[in-house]
């Protein structure tokens, strides 16, 4: 089994719609991870009927028993994140700047503060309209355990991927360099990194390219909107041959992504000219070069 | 409006207006907006704008100014004493995060799972493990006129971004004077890295996309601003592409859309250069004027 895993450093490169494209094209052999439970937005292309449902519990935060508290004030004095306030004579948790290290509850002389498992979201495994299953989550309002999701998309993603015999997993990772991305490139086979000819594009891919060679993992690139500015577009590629990231494909700026998007369809269904047959290239493209690596 | 106002000049806790740019989505402009927005307005008076986006950081592209000075982050975490070390394991077991492990006669400290909560270190019977300070990222300061720009950036390999939003906050709170305005381009997202972000801001430009990936990802970011108890409005990049869907949206949420960038190639192309939209295109800055404007009207900024 394989895992192919399309990351951009910078947002908005086209990243989300590239690899629901890529979903398609695979057909029923790959089963889809979208791991950018941030801002999952795949869902919105593939139409997934959300038919396993279930809690995602990660994470705990404090909650102190106004009986048993005997004002010590204990609690406060430990707590670096400033999450223990106290307001008049009680002390109460903020649970938006808790942190969940029990810290207080350790030391709490009268064993009042409970630690309280959260619930930071929810993942689904649908169903999707390539006829294939697609794992997905959806991260609760400003919970903090992205990264965490992340791991359990792609745990489950394997699980049903060994269930059903499909031999690859294509994942749509998160934008960043940080902790999510982190999760959603461990265990990868191939990475797919898609950038636009911005400074910004190139610098974001360049850090993000950093972080993969930490990881000993190769890598190709998908250069989208080439021709905003060809100049950058020849320095990525450069950059690409200098550090043995294979290139796919240079995409055109074409507002055919956002009309296709618009209609609740990816790219291959809604255009049956140029960019369909660039997608479908580099697909053929992508599975070589995971066999061959 | 006028409930919005109201509520504004309640919730104010100082006379220094911070506002942040904020978005669900990655790449729908937050960074264009908010370099261009600081940069029209720094001729008018001091601003400082902090680049908090510091897993990417990307304002200094459009910002040219002199470098005042570099500061580096740090994050404490502990340091394995094994000269004082019993090896009770304490520090394991007061571990939340697996941070601290005991591995037959050795205490391993992974850095990147520690939040630095100092349990394990204030708690060992021996002081075995001290809290030493470990470099991940840094704050570069610039000034252009007055303009004064700060980017926040994450070294690669860390993975927790808030620790240095936060001292880049406490760096732009600390180092200019009170009153004068702060603009922070925030992190893409919906969790830690942009709650840390807003969280102490007064009002929060969201900007999104008219497409359904942006409006989808807009709706998120509201819940988010709506749990925060925050002020916020909404501003439309690459308006005509699309549907009116967030539009719609604006008007049945009530939520004050308050701009429309229009979409134009010419955008991206001087976007891609690390030009500034508002001194090149003049529809773009007849565009940041208006929300300027519509920024007065909601006494964001006076």
């Amino acid at each position: 089994m394989k895992e192919i895993v399309i990351i951009s450093g910078k947002g908005g490169t086209g990243k989300t719609s590239i690899t629901a494209a890529f979903a398609m094209l695979a057909g029923n052999n790959a089963v889809i991870a979208d791991c950018d439970v941030d801002a999952a937005d795949m869902h919105l292309l593939l139409e997934p009927d959300f038919s396993h449902a279930e809690d995602f519990y990660s994470g705990f935060k404090a909650v102190i028993d106004q009986q048993k508290c005997t004002k010590c004030g204990k609690c406060k004095q430990v707590c670096r994140f400033d999450a223990v306030q106290k307001n008049d004579d009680s002390y109460t948790v903020t649970p938006m700047d808790c942190e969940g290290c029990a810290y207080c509850a350790e030391v709490c002389p009268a064993a009042a503060i409970q630690m309280v498992e959260q619930n930071v979201g929810k993942w689904y495994i649908s169903k999707i309209k390539s006829q294939t299953e697609m794992v997905h989550a959806k991260l609760g309002i400003g919970a903090d355990n992205s990264g965490k999701l992340v791991a359990k998309v792609k745990k489950e993603a394997k699980n049903v991927a060994l269930q059903t015999g499909k031999d690859l997993i294509l994942v749509d990772g998160s934008p960043g360099i940080g902790c999510p991305v982190v999760s959603s490139l461990s265990g990868a086979d191939y990475v797919i990194l898609v950038t636009e000819p911005t400074l910004s594009g190139f610098h974001d891919m360049k850090r993000v390219f950093e972080l993969i060679q930490n990881f000993h993992l190769s890598s190709g690139c998908i250069i989208n909107k080439y021709d905003v500015n060809v100049e950058i577009a020849e320095k990525i590629h450069d950059f690409c041959e200098t550090n043995s990231v294979d290139h796919i494909a240079n995409i055109p700026y074409d507002e055919t992504f956002t009309a296709a998007m618009t209609e609740g369809k990816t790219i291959i269904e809604f255009d049956d000219g140029n960019l369909t047959n660039i997608l479908k290239d580099s697909w053929k493209k992508i599975l070589l070069l995971t066999d061959s690596h | 409006m006028e409930t919005v106002l109201r509520s504004k000049k309640n919730q104010r806790r100082s006379d220094t207006m911070k506002i942040a740019i904020a978005s669900g989505k990655g790449g729908t402009g937050k960074t264009t907006l908010a370099t261009n927005l600081a940069h029209l307005l720094s001729q008018k008076f001091p601003v400082v704008l902090a680049d908090l986006d510091v897993e990417e950081p990307n304002s200094g592209f459009f910002i040219k100014g002199e470098k005042i000075q570099e500061k580096k982050v740090f994050r404490m975490i502990p340091e394995w004493d094994q000269d004082k070390c019993v090896l009770c394991g304490n520090c394991q077991r007061v571990c939340k995060f697996n941070a601290v492990i005991k591995l037959g006669e050795e205490i391993l400290v992974f850095n990147q799972l520690c939040h630095g909560c100092y349990a394990c270190s204030e708690l060992c019977p021996q002081n075995a493990l001290p809290m030493t300070s470990y470099e991940v990222g840094k704050i570069t300061e610039f000034r252009q006129n007055d303009l004064h720009f700060l980017e926040g950036r994450l070294n690669v390999g860390e993975e927790q971004a808030v620790p240095v939003i936060k001292e880049t906050i406490n760096f732009a709170e600390k180092k200019f004077a009170p009153g004068i305005l702060r603009i922070f381009d925030a992190p893409p997202g919906t969790s830690c890295p942009v709650i840390e972000a807003t969280k102490d801001v007064d009002y929060i430009i969201l900007i999104t996309e008219p497409t359904p990936f942006g409006l989808y990802d807009l709706k998120l970011a509201v819940e988010v601003m709506r749990e925060l108890k925050k002020d916020f409005g909404i501003v439309i990049n690459r308006h005509g592409i699309g549907n009116n869907d967030v539009i719609r949206y604006c008007k049945d949420e009530r939520i004050p859309l308050i701009g429309k960038i229009p979409n134009m190639k010419t955008a991206a192309e001087t976007y891609a250069k690390g030009g500034l939209l508002s001194e090149t295109i003049p529809e773009i800055r007849n565009a940041l004027e208006k929300i300027i404007d519509n920024l007065r009207t909601l006494e964001v900024l006076s």
